[in-house]
């Protein structure tokens, strides 16, 4: 009878990787739609063809190296077993090791549901970077960084933080992030922050005296609905992230994480729709969908330990830090066309610090934590995007960028008319 | 009174209304259009059909000026448009008949 309960632990464990690893993919789609909403027309298709090729990229190199760097899981997934691997003899060995374990424990799953729950994720953190260099960026310089980011900068700060391996040897983390404010949202922020610091702004972005000429989206529907799906994909990425359903305390956990996840991006919303309307006097929409996700980046880094109204402060306080941060960044001349950089990197850096609060984590190991993570990405793919630079260019030419990236890069308008056919 | 129709290209809108206000040129009216002249448009392919575009995106511009007024606006406006490449567009002058301002009902030279 036991060994029946452990099967049925096993099969409701990986099933909840699944559902999560799917729920997370979504968010590629949110990404899309938030992305293809915030730029203009003239720019739309490219900016799609990079997120689609990105996703595809991550999941092939994490699969071809990133996995083994990270989790020690085997180059070309050598380690998974497969279902021609799963005998009786593998079947018993799982029933032993669970009757030895006991149910106290993290318990037995399918390793290739815990490889498809983490793919994702390193498909989110590259996912960050294309919507801070939008506009004007090569597509395949892009896709090129992607393959590095992807295949070794991201899983090398992963192993040294989920997978608890020490920093070449040298200290080992004291790092608390549930389900990765550093180690994906920060990490993404500090890879496209190299990226657009070599990149420059748009064209007509900045005047000489220092004014900030605004580039509006051409499709707020698209951006609202990108924010959307990302936030109904969040409560797989913190969700999944406590790694286990099978139980008790763990299935309360995965609850009040989920309910702590939607607490925080409602915080973040309003938030951030407050502090628009003192400063501009009306709500931004595009600043309110910033806020809500900014919201869901605080909590990320410990969506469990606080109570609900807590959790909704900590959104909150980060939807108010992100308005700050998006018109910090305009003022400095970076140009980041999605906010990007606030949303994932400063208030990814709120989310790890606030853990200090919420979680009990140790002000100093978080620091260590996150310096580790932000010069390891930030300085590994400034030299990326600098040999990119030099072997192709990381830059559209300024007709280029006039005509659209869409005709540009990519011989396809994403809103075409007047066709003619021939 | 006489119409100025420019055809721009786009980016060159804010350089153009800019250099227009400078010279005291009050109103202007903005369509987006599409169209050619000598500079060709480019083939496209779209699963694995090509396609021509003949047709670029420009931008037009309306103003409306008095007769002492018309040397300087189109000089105005031809300098700020310019870029020296192809497709920098045209101007094109013509007479009007009438001004009215609709909320004053004043006509002529004093409605523009």
């Amino acid at each position: 009878m036991q060994n029946e309960i452990f099967e049925l632990q096993y099969a409701m464990d990986t099933f909840y990787f699944l559902v999560s690893g799917a729920l997370v993919m979504w968010m590629a789609a949110g990404f899309a739609m938030l992305e293809a909403g915030l730029v203009r027309a003239k720019n739309t298709t490219e900016i799609l063809t990079k997120n689609v090729a990105l996703f595809a990229i991550a999941c092939t190199m994490y699969l071809i190296c990133g996995y083994e760097i990270m989790y020690d899981g085997g180059y070309f997934l050598s380690g998974v077993t497969t279902v021609a691997q799963m005998d009786d003899a593998a079947v018993a060995a799982i029933l032993e090791a669970s009757n030895e374990a006991g149910f106290a424990d993290m318990g037995e799953y399918a390793g290739a549901s815990d490889f498809f729950f983490q793919v994702v994720f390193v498909a989110t953190a590259m996912s960050i970077v294309s919507g801070a260099v939008a506009e004007r960026m090569k597509l395949w310089a892009f896709l090129t960084f992607a393959i590095v980011m992807t295949g070794l900068i991201y899983p090398m700060e992963g192993s040294w933080t989920w997978n608890g391996d020490s920093v070449f040897g040298i200290y080992a983390l004291d790092y608390s992030d549930y389900a990765g404010s550093g180690i994906v949202h920060l990490a993404g922020a500090a890879a496209a922050l190299a990226g657009v610091l070599l990149l420059g702004p748009r064209k007509g972005k900045y005047g000489a005296d220092g004014s900030v000429h605004p580039i509006p989206g051409a499709n707020l529907p698209l951006a609202t609905l990108g924010t959307f799906i990302l936030w109904m994909g969040w409560f797989g990425f913190n969700g999944g992230s406590t790694l286990k359903l099978g139980g008790i305390g763990v299935a309360n956990e995965v609850a009040n994480v989920f309910l702590n996840t939607n607490a925080a991006a409602a915080g973040g919303l309003i938030g951030a729709l407050i502090v628009a309307r003192i400063l501009f006097g009306k709500a931004d929409l595009s600043m309110v969908l910033n806020g809500a996700l900014a919201g869901l980046v605080a909590i990320t880094a410990d969506p469990a330990s606080p109570g609900p109204l807590m959790s909704t402060i900590v959104g909150l306080v980060g939807g108010v830090i992100v308005v700050f941060s998006i018109l910090f960044f305009d003022k400095i001349k970076i140009d980041d066309p999605v906010g990007a950089l606030s949303v994932h990197g400063t208030v990814g850096i709120f989310g790890v610090m606030v853990v200090c609060v919420t979680g009990g984590a140790s002000v100093g190991g978080q620091l260590v934590g996150l310096l580790t993570i932000f010069v390891w990405v930030f300085v590994t793919s400034l030299i990326t995007w600098f040999i990119i630079k030099a072997i192709m260019g990381i830059r559209v030419s300024e007709e280029e960028e006039y005509e659209g990236v869409d005709l540009a890069e990519c011989g396809m308008e994403a809103y075409p008319e007047f066709v003619s056919q021939n | 009174m006489k119409m100025i129709n420019a055809i721009i290209k786009p980016f060159k809108l804010d350089d153009v209304r800019e250099a227009l206000s400078e010279i005291g040129v009050q109103g202007i009216t903005v369509t987006e259009v599409k169209g050619f002249g000598r500079q060709k448009g480019h083939t496209e392919l779209y699963r694995g059909a090509e396609y021509v575009v003949d047709f670029l995106p420009k931008l037009k511009v309306e103003v409306v000026v008095k007769d002492s007024a018309l040397e300087q606006t189109i000089e105005t406006i031809s300098k700020a448009a310019n870029t020296g490449k192809i497709g920098d567009g045209k101007i094109f002058v013509s007479t009007i008949e009438e001004a009215i301002r609709i909320r004053t009902g004043e006509t002529g030279d004093d409605a523009i």
